[in-house]
C-alpha cells in the first residue's frame, strides 16, 4: 500500500519552524560574520609572519580543521566549563564553536588568496610608495578577493549545513524544530521532508551564487 | 685622487653589501650616478644586477652600506633596525621602477595603473592625477588606451603603460630592470624608443639591460657586474668596444653587436646537409 502523503498537519507547527529558520539563518550570520573577522585576524597574523603568533595559530586552526564539528560541539559545551570553571549556555557554547570552527576554514581561504597574489604587485606597489596598508586595502586585497569569494561562498554552505549539529545541544535550530514536531505527529516523513527542502531552498541559490561568481572568475 | 664629477651625484651608493642565505650578492659595491646620466648595468645571470637595482630604491634591503638618491639617503652601515615603513615608502617614491615582468595592477584600467601612485602616495587630487595620466599615457603613445584593460594589451604596450605609471609621480631617477627581456623581438624598439626620449629629456636613469647595442647608444656609461662585484665601469662606446678587463671582453664575447653570429668563426660549424629531408631508413 503506497504511503499517503499529508503536509497539512503541519500547518499549526509554522511559528516553531519559522522560529527553527530563523535560528539556522541567524546562527548562519552571526557565526559567518565572527568566523570571518576572526579568521581574517588570523590570516593577518600569519602572513606578517610572526613565528610567535604564527605556530599556535597554525595549531589552532589545524585542530578545528581536523576534528569533527560535532566533537568540538559537545566538547565546548560538556568539557570547557570543567576546564574554565564557566557554565555555557547550548547558545554560546554553539556560537564559539560555530565561530572559530568558521574560522579555521575561512583563515586559510583568506591566507591562501593574499599568498596566491603574484609578489611582482607588491614590488610594483612598494616601488610607488605605497604602504603597507594601502598596497593591501587597493591592489592586493581587491585581486585577491576575486579569487576568494567562491571559496568563501562554499565555507559559508558548509556553515549552515553544520548548524543542523545544533540539535544536539537542544538550540532549537530548523532539524530541532523537526525533532519536537515528530515526536509530537509521528510523521517523522512529512516532518524531515520539509526541513530538507526548507534548507535545499535556503542553499540552492547560494551555491548557485557561488558557480556563478566561479565562472565569471574563470572568464 | 677623486676626478671632479661633471654634475652632482644623483645617486650614491657606498660600500653596498648584500647577501641571501649567507651567500654573497654583493659584494662591497661603490656606485655614483650624476645628474641626467643614463648608467647601463650589464653582467651574467645572477650576477647581481637586479639585487643592485632593487637597493637603489630599497625594495631590497642591504645588509650594510648607505644609498642616497637624490636629497633622500639611508645608511645600513652599523647595523641599525630596520627602517620603517613610512620611510622606505617615502624613499621609494620618488625613484621609478620599471620591472621585467611589467607589474600592471590587473584589476584597474590602463588610466587607473597610471593614476595609482599620484592619487594614494601623493595625494593629487583626482581630476588633476587624471589629466597628467593622460598627457602621460600620449607621451607613450597610448592615449588611446586609457580605458583599456592592461590585460588587452600587447607586451610593449604594457612596458609603455608600466613606464608611464613610474613617470606618474615625476621620480628623481627611473630604474629599468631588464624592461624588454620579456617582449617578443619585433616589440623591443618600441619601448627602447620610449627609454631613448627620457634619455634626450635627461632623465636620470639606470637600466639594467642585455641590448648592448641600445647600451652603446643610449647610455652614457656602462657597469659590468660579475659576482656582486663591479669589475668594469666606464664609458658606454669604450667598455662595449674595447674592454679594458678581460672578464668583460669574455661576457660581451657572447653578444653580437649588428654583426650576424653565423658569420663569427666561433660558430659551430654545422655537417652540410642535404637539401631534401634523407628518407627514414626501413
Ligand atoms: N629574494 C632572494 N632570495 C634569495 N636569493 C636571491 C633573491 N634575489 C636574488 N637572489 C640570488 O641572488 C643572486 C643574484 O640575483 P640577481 O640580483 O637577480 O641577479 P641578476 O639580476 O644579475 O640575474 C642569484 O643567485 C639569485 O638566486
Ligand atoms: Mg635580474
Amino acid at each position: 500500500m503506497p504511503y499517503e502523503w499529508d503536509f497539512s498537519f503541519l500547518l499549526p507547527y509554522s511559528r516553531l519552524i519559522g522560529i527553527g529558520a530563523a535560528y539556522t539563518a541567524g546562527f548562519t550570520v552571526v557565526t559567518a560574520a565572527a568566523g570571518l573577522v576572526v579568521g581574517g585576524a588570523i590570516a593577518m597574523a600569519r602572513l606578517a609572519g610572526l613565528r610567535l603568533v604564527s605556530i599556535p595559530l597554525i595549531a589552532l586552526v589545524e585542530v578545528f580543521r581536523c576534528t569533527p564539528v560535532l566533537v568540538q560541539l559537545v566538547w565546548c559545551y560538556y568539557a570547557l566549563p570543567i576546564l574554565i570553571g564557566v557554565e555555557l549556555s547550548p547558545a554560546t557554547a554553539a556560537f564559539v564553536t560555530l565561530t572559530l570552527y568558521g574560522a579555521a576554514f575561512y583563515a586559510e581561504i583568506i591566507r591562501g588568496g593574499i599568498a596566491s597574489i603574484d609578489p611582482g604587485q607588491w614590488d610594483a606597489g612598494r616601488a610607488l610608495g605605497m604602504r603597507r596598508a594601502a598596497l593591501m586595502r587597493r591592489i592586493v586585497l581587491p585581486q585577491a578577493l576575486r579569487r576568494m569569494l567562491p571559496p568563501l561562498v562554499n565555507q559559508t554552505v558548509l556553515q549552515l549545513k553544520n548548524t543542523s549539529l545544533l540539535s544536539v545541544l537542544a538550540v532549537p535550530d530548523l532539524l530541532y524544530q523537526g525533532q519536537l514536531i515528530t515526536s509530537a505527529t509521528y510523521r517523522p516523513l512529512e516532518t524531515y521532508t520539509m526541513i530538507a527542502v526548507i534548507y535545499f531552498l535556503i542553499l540552492f541559490p547560494l551555491t548557485a551564487f557561488a558557480r556563478h561568481l566561479e565562472r565569471r572568475l574563470a572568464r | 685622487m677623486e676626478s671632479p664629477s661633471p654634475a652632482p651625484a644623483m645617486i650614491e651608493v657606498r660600500h653596498l653589501r648584500k647577501a641571501f642565505g649567507g651567500v654573497p650578492v654583493l659584494r662591497d659595491v661603490s656606485l655614483t650616478v650624476s645628474r641626467g646620466e643614463a648608467v647601463a648595468l650589464i653582467g651574467p645571470s645572477g650576477s647581481g644586477k637586479s639585487t643592485l637595482l632593487r637597493c637603489l630604491n630599497l625594495l631590497t634591503l642591504p645588509d650594510s652600506g648607505a644609498v642616497r638618491v637624490g636629497t633622500q639617503a639611508m645608511d645600513f652601515t652599523g647595523g641599525q633596525r630596520l627602517p620603517r615603513d613610512r620611510d622606505l615608502a617615502a624613499f621609494r617614491a620618488r625613484t621609478g621602477m620599471v620591472f621585467q615582468a611589467f607589474n600592471l595592477f590587473p584589476h584597474l584600467s590602463v588610466l587607473g595603473n597610471v593614476m595609482e601612485g599620484p592619487v594614494t602616495v601623493l595625494r593629487t587630487a583626482p581630476a588633476e592625477a587624471r589629466e597628467r595620466a593622460l598627457a602621460l599615457l600620449d607621451k607613450v603613445g597610448l592615449a588611446d588606451k586609457a580605458a583599456a584593460s592592461p590585460d588587452r594589451l600587447s607586451g610593449g604596450q604594457k612596458q609603455r603603460v608600466a613606464i608611464a605609471r613610474a613617470l606618474a609621480m615625476r621620480p628623481e631617477v627611473m630604474l629599468f630592470d631588464e624592461a624588454t627581456s620579456a617582449l617578443d623581438p619585433e616589440l623591443v624598439g618600441e619601448v627602447l624608443a620610449v627609454v631613448r626620449q627620457l634619455a634626450a629629456e635627461g632623465m636620470t636613469m639606470v637600466l639594467v639591460t642585455h641590448e648592448m647595442a641600445f647600451a652603446r647608444e643610449v647610455a652614457d656609461r656602462v657597469v659590468f657586474l660579475r659576482d656582486g662585484t663591479i669589475v668594469e665601469d666606464g664609458p658606454a662606446r669604450q667598455v662595449i668596444d674595447a674592454p679594458r678587463e678581460a672578464a668583460t671582453r669574455a661576457f660581451l664575447s657572447h653578444f653580437h653587436r649588428g654583426a650576424p653570429l653565423a658569420a663569427e668563426p666561433a660558430a659551430p660549424a654545422e655537417p652540410a646537409e642535404p637539401a631534401e629531408p634523407a628518407a627514414p631508413a626501413g
